[in-house]
């Protein structure tokens, strides 16, 4: 689903973000450049520790950058911009509360009366799959329902722009698969703007409009590629044609020396 | 199977009564011939002291009263101990800034011997409840709020994020997440401030009183009456258990939604 060209709902541009430590200074990300349009679904790879999770945090508002400039929705980014949705990676689902109230916390804290909350909440539990389980505490879950109830509590509050850390990396492989259905099932015909954090290149390639691909750290981008397979996909028999192969071996070829760097580091590190 | 479990359980109970009548007999043997009873006492005569007490009453009233100027004391230093240390903990544990202006005040206030004050309190407030309800309070207190405080401040931020994400405010996330998160940390510490608080009562109570178990006690030790101590600490222990079950039994209700807490399964 290519997007024409408008206002984007996600830019960034030259942002570097420094952290202070004990020995000076440590960069994260340095000049790294995006834009995202309204209903692209972005996704993005990179080795471990590159700072892609320092990247969604800059778009977010939970950091703001050192160096350059992020906007959203063409306004600079000054605390959690409005419309914004972030999924973490692990959970963020309140314990001690059932997962009807979890669902309705979003539109409880911007001031929907209860039962309106609720009702709605009702509605998005059945829409990821889980009706029956509204009285249920978290930990009466399996890891999979809980990003369901996860994906609920971010998608109700209807976010133009949605962010996610890696969301499925701690589920098993056919849970993740699933997960990955809904979510394109969700988020198609929503004009919602996502960047998805992964390091999986198969979850990346299936779901994305295009592919970012970051260096090893101090990250900046490397390469973009676009996706060009049709819409809309299942997961699992996408993967197994000949078009995603070619795309997933562009994604690899360029991926696979900054996860050759990033791994001798750390063995230089250990030695 | 269930035999036995059954089997297993009535060996536990079994060996425990064993064990109880081993011990009171044992003493009871021991004082009727080798020990001194003045000294040491013997299970008769404690049965005897807090049989007279509760027909005849004691040297300052009934023993009803004695008990519930006893328990007035403890829950209202309790009460009190909690909401300030809740209050307070949780204030401190939010406010980087605070903390750090507060740390070595409350590192030094909490060096002191706390139960000390009690004779301190009975100079500022007399010999009647208030100062054994302030003995009882300062106990309390810190217990609470070094759990609180420590309970707001591990708060996961993950939690914190997701909620300002979502649309929270400050209050919001203080008054949903902050203190459902403490929640856990502040029960647990809610079980020791309880003991603490009769510990601060009953010795209130010793350090200077008209009435209480904890006088009953120093009575007692004036006029070498060793059973109408172990008397009144029965007495005691019987309140701390039944205090005990009743938090555990709010506890659980307070913590339904902790895993194990529950038996119901998880479907896949």
């Amino acid at each position: 689903m290519r997007a024409t060209a408008q206002v984007p709902a996600i830019e960034v541009r030259h942002a570097t973000k420094r952290f202070p430590t004990r020995s000076g200074e440590y960069t994260a990300i340095t000049d790294v450049s995006l834009t995202v349009q309204p209903g692209e679904f972005v996704t993005v790879v990179g080795p471990t520790g590159c700072g892609k999770s320092t990247t969604l945090g800059l778009i977010s508002g939970l950091t703001t950058a050192t160096d350059g400039e992020v906007r959203v929705n063409d306004r600079p980014v000054q605390g959690i911009p409005e419309g914004l949705g972030y999924m973490f990676q692990t959970d963020a689902v309140l314990p001690w509360r059932t997962v009807l109230d979890n669902v309705a916390a979003g539109p409880r804290y911007r001031g929907t009366p209860r039962s309106e909350a609720r009702a709605a909440a009702a509605d998005w539990v059945a829409r990821v799959g889980l009706a029956g389980f509204e009285h249920y505490h978290p930990h009466q879950l399996s890891g999979g329902m809980r990003k369901r109830v996860s994906l609920a509590q971010t998608l109700i509050n209807q976010p133009a722009t949605l962010l996610m850390d890696e969301p499925f990396g701690a589920l098993d492989v056919q849970t993740r698969g699933n997960m990955q259905d809904l979510l394109l099932d969700l988020w198609s015909g929503s004009g919602t703007a996502v960047v998805f954090v992964t390091h999986d290149i198969t979850e990346a390639v299936a779901l994305a409009d295009r592919v970012v691909v970051m260096t090893a750290g101090p990250a900046t981008v490397k390469d973009v590629i676009d996706v060009t397979l049709p819409r809309p996909r299942e997961v699992e028999e996408i993967r197994l044609t000949e078009e995603f192969l070619g795309m997933y071996r562009r994604v690899w070829d360029s991926l696979r020396e900054e996860v050759e760097i990033t791994r001798a580091r750390g063995a230089n590190r250990a030695a | 199977m269930r035999r036995k479990a059954l089997r297993s359980r009535l060996a536990v109970h079994g060996t425990r009564l064993l064990a109880v009548a081993t011990l009171i007999g044992g003493w009871q043997l021991a004082a009727s011939h080798w020990i001194d009873p003045f000294y040491y006492s013997k299970p008769t005569r404690i049965v005897e002291r807090l049989h007279d007490w509760f027909t005849e009453g004691t040297a300052f009233g009934s023993i009803w009263e004695q008990i519930a100027v006893t328990l007035q004391e403890a829950v209202l230093g309790f009460l009190l101990g909690a909401l300030a240390g809740v209050v307070l903990g949780i204030l401190l544990g939010r406010s980087r800034f605070l903390a750090d202006v507060a740390a070595p005040f409350i590192k030094a206030a909490n060096a002191i011997p706390r139960i000390v004050l009690a004779s301190l309190f009975v100079i500022w407030f007399g010999l009647g409840m208030s100062s054994k309800v302030a003995t009882a309070f300062v106990l309390v207190f810190f217990a609470v709020f070094f759990n609180a405080f420590q309970g707001a401040r591990e708060v996961d931020r993950t939690l914190v994020d997701n909620a300002r994400i979502l649309g929270a405010g400050r209050r919001q996330v203080l008054t949903s997440i902050v203190l459902p998160s403490a929640t856990s940390w502040i029960l647990a510490s809610l079980h020791v401030a309880f003991g603490f608080a009769l510990i601060g009562a009953v010795v209130g109570e010793f350090t200077g009183a008209d009435r209480g178990l904890g006088l009953l006690i120093n009575n007692a030790q004036g006029t070498f009456d060793a059973a109408g101590i172990y008397a009144a600490m029965i007495l005691i222990t019987v309140i701390a258990l039944a205090t005990e079950w009743g938090l555990t039994l709010l506890e659980k209700r307070l913590l339904s939604w902790r895993p194990g807490a529950s038996h119901a399964d998880a479907p896949a």
